[in-house]
């Protein structure tokens, strides 16, 4: 389907999110489109979506002129959209959120949409049960399953909102060649991406915003700098990799065994330097969640002992952990991290540790506006989480961290944020380093990895390698590793 | 679904939504009196008429409006402990048990520790401990259930309200029954210097007004000023957040309970000692459950429930009137249910729009 946007303008309050965009994407494209956090690739979605109503502006479908009241009408009309965060349900069933988006009569027919789900599940090589619980799949798996839902609900448009943070390599090719194979077939692919790299392999035209703005339409071949220019304004570097790992064991981790209802990881040693920095390499759900929770004291390991400075703390809650320094921060970032409904000046106030029973307006107001100075968070003291964009909220989690700790733990540090933003929070957990702390982290972005890592675990199948050192390995040998080679 | 607002917001644009919010919320009292016209209609009453006679029966004399205020404490009381667990959100649906159990308690205390030598004043503090901890008791069951045991607290508590209840029969019908026969009517009435005693020519305590005004006050700035309050708030919009912040979400939904039942066991032993005299069969008088109503009508805000619980309280004293008109004095409870459904559906329907825009 051809679609073409005519002069779409949309305010939020005093933001101009989208600056009279015009843009118009023949079908069977594969339209990357690129732009930092809060550029307003999001907001444009979202209104070729239905999600929103544009200001001004008008929607033409297949030179159609069209009105898209909501995302149910979106895919009505054959425009279906991937979102950063699947929109699931996690306690059913695969096939039930297959049954839920039709119309079908009382008495769904089960046995022929599970055989359409295998039949679409092979045809892209994804490994969809039916049966299985969606809360039990990983954000990879998710996004599979709400692409073949899109497909079997005929999308001819297929929006993808930043699809390759969470997931690992093997599944980002597997995701590629897919979203190759329905350009082929017709499909309209929109790729919304803030990874050069990412846009350059697999667009065939993109269209760059900055600050709610279409700054340049862009053609093969590509030239990473001109992009770089187009998205910032200017160029940016890469920080120099510095290490401030010391000799200093921090945590000891003795024949450690974890294990949950499909996994098992067996005598994990390992010892983490104050200052060291270890990434976790591997295909999403090969363990490295369980390892960080392990660390973080929210998983109790079956079997081993974990040493703290070296005293044992097995078998302890996680609230003794953070007593002693741990911090833990998930990957879901409004489920488990941030609260929903309270402002930055509520999540300031408790997260620090507090004696007095009233609190400190005042106090908690100033404290807050350093923060968000500090950490560079777009929105106010009394601003909802919520409202906050996806690259703010990952600020606001990290500048939720209390001070003088030992070993922080990540979930996808960076995921859905744009390099520059990723080297700035890079730059701030050096700092930490600098101050003693440990950080372990997951990606599933190699390069990220291999840049900041001092060590490098990969996690394959129940197994997890001993650490390699981060400087005599490469992207190839991990990418081996990952996929099961080499063990 | 996740729905991304611009992040710059001025507090001249909060203050333009909190108003907006208010109009909503009025808007949606008013068809609520439409649609209960219309029923009223429906029966042949005539709407203006009934309205008139609930207000003069619940303030045209002194009498009246006292019997307002006394109405009003158990009222207030109990929607302040339940806004201390719907702020954690939790439904305690067992509001009314713990009610019941405060009352046995209380009863429990004075038929105890009557015909001894102790200072009838003291005797009354100790009935009112012994209520508190009745509450306390049967507030803690369903949060215990729920934290231990994976019981969801709206069925612990809908499960303990008939067990409260049966206890209070049993007691009635069996070891505390009256001298002679048993009755449904209740056990024996507390000896009059365990009764709180009226202001002159009123249905009011002053003790138990003064007991209310506090709760109420002590309630909101327990849940709007203290970390206390904060960290709830925390806990009922997303727990495990809470928890990787640091807060321990069980010791918190556990004291969530327990300030509800402690409210619930002083509402027993006030009920005890001002309104009924003795253990009856319905000890809670529904005030567990009208508490839910005005904590829902009211979005669980500290302040406004205090306010609404005044008309709640003044629909109750009015509603007696109305069998003089040919109505049945279930209709305050129509009219209060109308209320909350509508606010509740207006709330959701502004949700959508707010969506939309």
């Amino acid at each position: 389907m051809k679609i073409t946007l005519q002069h779409i303008d949309k305010s939020f309050g005093k933001v101009h999110a989208n600056d009279d965009i015009n843009l118009t994407i023949p079908s069977g494209t594969i339209q990357g489109i690129l732009g930092e956090n809060g550029a307003g690739k999001s907001t444009l979605m979202k209104i070729l979506t239905g999600y929103y109503q544009a200001d001004s502006g008008e929607i033409l479908l297949d030179d159609m002129k069209v009105k898209i009241t909501s995302p149910e009408d979106a895919v009505v009309r054959g425009i279906g959209m991937l979102h950063q965060d699947p929109l699931d349900f996690p306690p059913m069933k695969v096939i039930d959120n297959f049954l839920l988006g039709t119309k079908g009569g009382l008495f769904p027919n089960r046995k022929q949409v599970e055989n359409e789900i295998l039949r679409l599940s092979n045809e892209f090589d994804f490994q969809i049960n039916p049966d299985a619980f969606v809360e039990t799949m990983t954000v990879g798996e998710r996004q599979q399953l709400e692409i073949l839902r899109l497909l079997w609900l005929g999308v001819k448009v297929l929006i993808l909102d930043e699809p390759t943070t969470g997931i690992s390599a093997n599944q980002k090719d597997k995701l590629f060649a897919t979203l190759v194979k329905l350009a082929s077939q017709g499909l309209t692919v929109i790729f919304v991406s803030h990874k050069l790299e990412e846009v350059e392999q697999l667009c065939n035209r993109v269209a760059v915003f900055r600050q709610g703005k279409l700054v340049g339409e862009v053609d093969p071949p590509y030239r990473t700098d001109q992009f770089v220019y187009l998205m910032f304004g200017k160029n940016v570097e890469v920080g120099e990799k510095a290490s401030f790992c010391t000799d200093d064991t921090y945590i000891k981790l003795k024949n450690i065994g974890l294990e949950d209802y499909r996994l098992r990881l067996k005598d994990i040693n390992l010892e983490i330097k104050s200052g060291e920095i270890i990434g976790l390499a591997g295909m999403e759900g090969s363990g490295q969640r369980l390892f960080l929770r392990m660390l973080a004291g929210l998983m109790r390991p079956v079997s081993g002992n974990i040493y703290i400075d070296g005293v044992d703390f097995t078998g302890k809650n996680y609230h003794v952990f953070q007593n002693s320094g741990v911090a833990y921060l998930p990957a879901s970032r409004l489920e488990e991290g941030l609260i929903p409904g309270m402002t930055l000046t509520e999540h300031f106030i408790l997260s620090e540790k507090h004696r007095e029973l009233f609190v400190d307006q005042r106090s908690a107001m100033d404290l807050t506006e350093e923060r968000i100075k500090t950490f560079n968070i777009k929105g106010t003291p009394v601003s909802q989480v919520e409202q906050l964009s996806g690259g703010n909220q990952q600020r606001a989690l990290l500048a939720l961290l209390r001070k003088r700790l030992r070993l922080i733990l990540m979930e996808h540090p960076t995921r859905g944020l744009d390099i520059e933003s990723a080297i700035w929070i890079w730059s701030k957990m050096k700092e930490r380093c600098k101050d003693c702390a440990s950080i372990v982290f997951t990606s599933s972005d190699l390069d990220e990895i291999l840049q900041y890592s001092d060590r490098i675990l990969v996690f394959f199948g129940g197994l997890v390698s001993p650490p390699i050192n981060a400087k005599s390995t490469t992207v190839d040998e991990l990418g081996q590793l990952i996929g099961g080679k080499g063990w | 679904m996740s729905i991304q607002t611009p992040a710059v917001k001025t507090s001249a644009n909060g203050r333009k939504k909190g108003l907006l919010d208010f109009g909503i919320r009025l808007s949606a009292v008013i068809l609520a009196f439409v649609f209960t016209s219309l029923i009223l209609l429906l029966v042949k009453a005539d709407p203006l008429e009934a309205y008139k006679t609930l207000v003069t029966g619940a303030f045209s004399t002194t009498s009246k409006i006292t019997s307002v205020a006394a109405s009003w404490v158990p009222l207030v009381i109990a929607t302040s402990g339940l806004l201390f667990t719907f702020t954690a959100g939790l439904w305690n649906i067992g509001m009314e048990g713990q009610i019941v159990l405060g009352s046995v308690f209380a009863v429990g205390a004075f038929r105890l520790l009557d015909n001894t030598a102790m200072d009838p004043t003291l005797v009354i503090i100790i009935a009112f401990i012994a209520g508190a901890l009745g509450g306390i008791l049967w507030a803690l069951l369903p949060g215990l259930m729920k934290v231990y045991g994976g019981v969801n607290e709206i069925f612990g508590g809908l499960g303990l309200n008939f067990v409260a209840k049966t206890i209070a029969i049993w007691l009635i019908f069996g070891p505390w029954k009256r001298p002679g026969v048993a009755s449904s009517s209740g056990t024996e009435w507390i000896d009059i210097k365990y009764r709180l005693v009226n202001m002159p020519g009123t249905n009011l305590s002053l003790v138990i007004l003064i007991i209310a005004v506090i709760v109420a006050i002590l309630t909101a700035i327990l849940l709007k000023g203290t970390h206390f309050g904060l960290k709830l708030k925390a806990i009922g919009k997303n727990y495990k957040a809470a928890y990787l912040l640091g807060i321990p979400t069980t010791r918190y939904f556990l004291m969530a309970f327990g300030m509800c039942g402690l409210f619930a066991g002083i509402t027993g032993a006030i009920l005890v000692t001002s309104k009924q005299y003795s253990l009856i069969p319905d000890a809670g008088f529904g005030y567990g459950f009208l508490g839910l109503l005005v904590a829902m009508l009211v979005n669980y805000h500290p302040i406004w429930s205090s306010i609404v619980a005044i008309f709640f309280a003044a629909l109750t004293i009015g509603n007696t009137q109305l069998q003089y008109m040919g109505l049945s004095t279930y209709f305050a409870g129509v009219l209060q249910g109308i209320l909350v459904l509508f606010v509740v559906l207006v709330d959701g329907l502004r949700k959508r729009l707010v969506r939309r825009m």
